[in-house]
């Protein structure tokens, strides 16, 4: 070899290598920040992964437990929600219901979808903040009224037009925040709904205006009865931040129901440094509110909805084993609906996401046309045929449910238990305190 | 004709079935509540031209989502008197508690004495007259409406303000975030001498300073370098 090929060869390079630390995207959220001055805000729940539902497995039917058949033998999936006070408790077909979501968020068309679908599948739809619509109203036949912090559009006709009344503490996407409807949203029926002026960001307090503590939610849910007589469901919802004593404080205030919401739960918009770091996931939420209520003798009598991130018939079983009475569903809704659809991606492209991907919903641009309150965006969702879709996923998701159930031996959804279930990770196993697969311990397993 | 009711001896449920049992075309139009010892809940949810005088003080949310009644308490008022009010008018002879006439969205709301703190807080309507002083907190985030304060106003008055007007006579301790004193015009004049007027104040509108948002919150500010 002579001194010229040695010079020529190129020397192995050390290969470039990106910093898991300082990822791409990690990057790209530093200029992003650096240029704007502005954190980023977003719908939608909590992207990085987090112990779920996917962590556990059901065991199935085996020499001690027997199956049932298949299509065949009776599953029951009725579910009663307010059986403790309330005169009119809620009986719905399903044990999956329609999670709030405000109108302004959402559009007229995108709610009336959602009652329609709902109503079909016998189960109930739920405001949100912006108070409730004609629209929204007329096609659910089960509607539960949120009562919130904001209190935009609240109004007591409109109170004792509810099926149910659910004060909402907290959301798992962002307990401890409120939220923020940008200006670029407010129509002018948004406008007027929450007594303010056309577009400006209207923010939605994090706090109740007139209670604080549970003593003061005590009294706040005697005035609420009061007012419809008692005959009303009342439902609280807390983020999924500290399960056992929310869902004891809950019970203690008077609910009816309690609903809980892991931080994978959607939301309309907030900060993402919010939605991904504040909060527990769905699992870590079940087992502590569950004990709380077998603490205090109420489980079963006050009913518990789970929600954050339900996506499967399998998330439902899963749900229902580790405890939960019902669940509901947010952002699932309104995939079923059409939302982050592949056959918007060329206009996912045009502002910069892709199917799938898609969360800048408080822009208002949604090419779906869900979560937009622009009229000619809106004309592209058709609530009769999303109302179909809706209703179509629902009962898939009970078939599936079902299925699971009968194969565990279980003639009714709510006999789903516990020990039907084993965890694939450690963190799943103390979560869900189901054992590991193939032994029969989880951590912090008394006895062990 | 005047009905007496010994909430005491009846019982609050039988009280609001009663009041709510009231069509707009009643002719039991004066209610009389005897004996309220505090209770929660008095007169909550009402939605008829009726007449209802609580003799006596009252704990949390006393006619709470009041629509078109007129409730009248000879005492003082616990928290949240008049919350969400959509119409009619509620009159506090004592003093009243936080969050007095919070989220309301319309009627006329009279205290007599002093409020406490969070008055008027996210109203969105309602008037509200308060002859005494407001506490901290006053008229946070109100939304619309006007809220008319005799004496003096406590700490962050009128913090994250949207449309609501405020009226002042005496001191502010301090002005919360984005709300601004702002020029009173003759129509601040007309509306808050009616207001006075109806809340049987011999306060001189001239004597009060207007206060309300310098809308710089309105929107997010974004350093646009792109
Ligand atoms: C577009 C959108 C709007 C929402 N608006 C509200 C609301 O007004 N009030 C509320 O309590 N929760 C709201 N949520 C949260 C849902 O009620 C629910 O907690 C969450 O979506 C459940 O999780 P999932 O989306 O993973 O199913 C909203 C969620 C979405 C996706």
């Amino acid at each position: 070899m002579s001194v010229k090929d040695i010079k020529d060869k190129t020397p192995p390079r050390t290969m470039p290598i990106q910093s898991a630390t300082f990822s791409n995207p990690i990057n790209a959220e530093i200029r992003r920040a650096a240029a704007t001055g502005i954190y980023d805000i977003r719908g939608g729940g909590a992207k990085r992964r987090v112990p779920h539902f996917d962590d556990l497995l059901f065991l199935g039917a085996s020499v001690s437990r027997y199956p049932l058949e298949g299509y065949r033998e009776k599953c029951d999936t009725k579910v009663t929600l307010g059986t403790r006070f309330a005169k009119k408790p809620i009986e719905l077909d399903i044990p999956i219901t329609i999670a709030g979501m405000s109108f302004g968020a959402l559009s007229g068309p995108a709610k009336e979808a959602l009652g329609r679908g709902a109503s079909a599948a016998g189960t109930s739809t739920t405001t949100g903040d912006g108070g409730m619509t004609p629209e929204e109203r007329g096609h659910s036949t089960k509607l539960v009224y949120q009562y919130l912090p904001s209190r935009y559009g609240m109004n007591p006709d409109d109170l004792r037009k509810a099926d149910a009344i659910e004060v909402v503490v907290g959301q798992g996407a962002k307990p401890g925040g409120g939220g923020m409807l940008l200006g670029q949203k407010i129509s002018d029926r948004v406008a007027e709904m929450r007594n303010l002026p056309k577009g400006i960001d209207q923010r939605s307090a994090c706090r109740h205006p007139d209670w604080t503590g549970p003593d003061d939610l005590e009294i706040k849910i005697l005035e609420l009865r009061e007012i419809t007589a008692w005959e009303k469901p009342i439902y609280v919802k807390v983020g999924g931040t500290r399960p056992y004593y929310d869902t004891a404080l809950a019970v203690k205030a008077g609910a009816d129901v309690v609903v809980l919401d892991g931080m994978q739960g959607g939301t309309a918009a907030t900060q993402d440094v919010f939605i991904e770091h504040v909060g527990l996931p769905t699992l870590a939420c079940i087992r502590p509110a569950v004990q709380a209520l077998q603490d205090l003798g109420v489980h079963r009598e006050v009913q518990l909805v789970v929600s954050g991130g339900i996506r499967t018939g399998a998330d439902v079983a899963k749900a229902m084993a580790l405890g939960a009475d019902a669940v509901a569903i947010g952002t699932a809704a309104l995939i079923a609906l059409g939302d982050n659809d592949p056959r918007w991606e060329s206009e996912y492209q045009k502002l910069g996401s892709t199917a799938g991907a898609y969360d800048d919903w408080h822009e208002g641009q949604d090419p779906a046309g869900i979560t937009t309150q622009d009229a000619e965006l809106q004309k592209r969702l058709d609530p009769i045929e999303a109302g179909r879709h809706l209703r179509n996923y629902l009962s898939v998701m009970t078939l599936e449910a079902q299925t699971i159930a009968r194969a565990c031996g279980h003639n009714n959804l709510h006999n789903l238990e516990p020990e039907d279930l084993c965890a694939l990770t450690m963190e799943a196993a103390a979560m869900a305190r189901v054992p590991l697969a193939g032994t029969e311990w989880y951590p912090g397993k008394p006895g062990f | 004709m005047m009905q007496t009711y010994d909430l005491q001896a009846n019982g609050l449920r039988e009280l609001n079935a009663a009041l709510h049992a009231q069509a707009n075309d009643t002719n039991q139009t004066s209610w009389e509540i005897v004996n309220p010892r505090g209770s929660h809940a008095v007169a909550v949810g009402l939605d008829a031209p009726i007449e209802v005088s609580v003799k006596g003080s009252t704990g949390y949310y006393t006619a709470g989502m009041n629509k078109q009644a007129t409730v009248h308490v000879h005492g003082s008022a616990g928290p949240g008197v008049a919350e969400n009010m959509m119409s009619g008018t509620v009159v506090v002879e004592g003093d009243a508690s936080q969050y007095a006439g919070a989220t309301g969205h319309g009627g006329l709301l009279v205290i007599k004495g002093n409020a406490s703190s969070r008055c008027g807080i996210s109203m969105k309507g309602i008037n509200i007259v308060v002859h005494g002083n407001v506490g901290h907190m006053s008229a946070f985030m109100a939304q619309s409406g006007n809220l008319v304060v005799c004496g003096d106003a406590g700490d962050a008055l009128g913090d994250s303000i949207y449309e609501a007007r405020l009226f002042v006579r005496g001191s502010v301790k301090s002005l919360g975030a984005d709300c601004i004193e702002k020029e009173m015009r003759p129509e601040h004049i007309e509306i808050l001498r009616d207001l006075l007027d109806r809340a049987g104040s011999d306060a001189k509108p001239e004597e009060f300073k207007r206060y309300g948002s310098a809308r710089q919150l309105y929107n997010f500010k974004i350093d646009n370098a792109y």
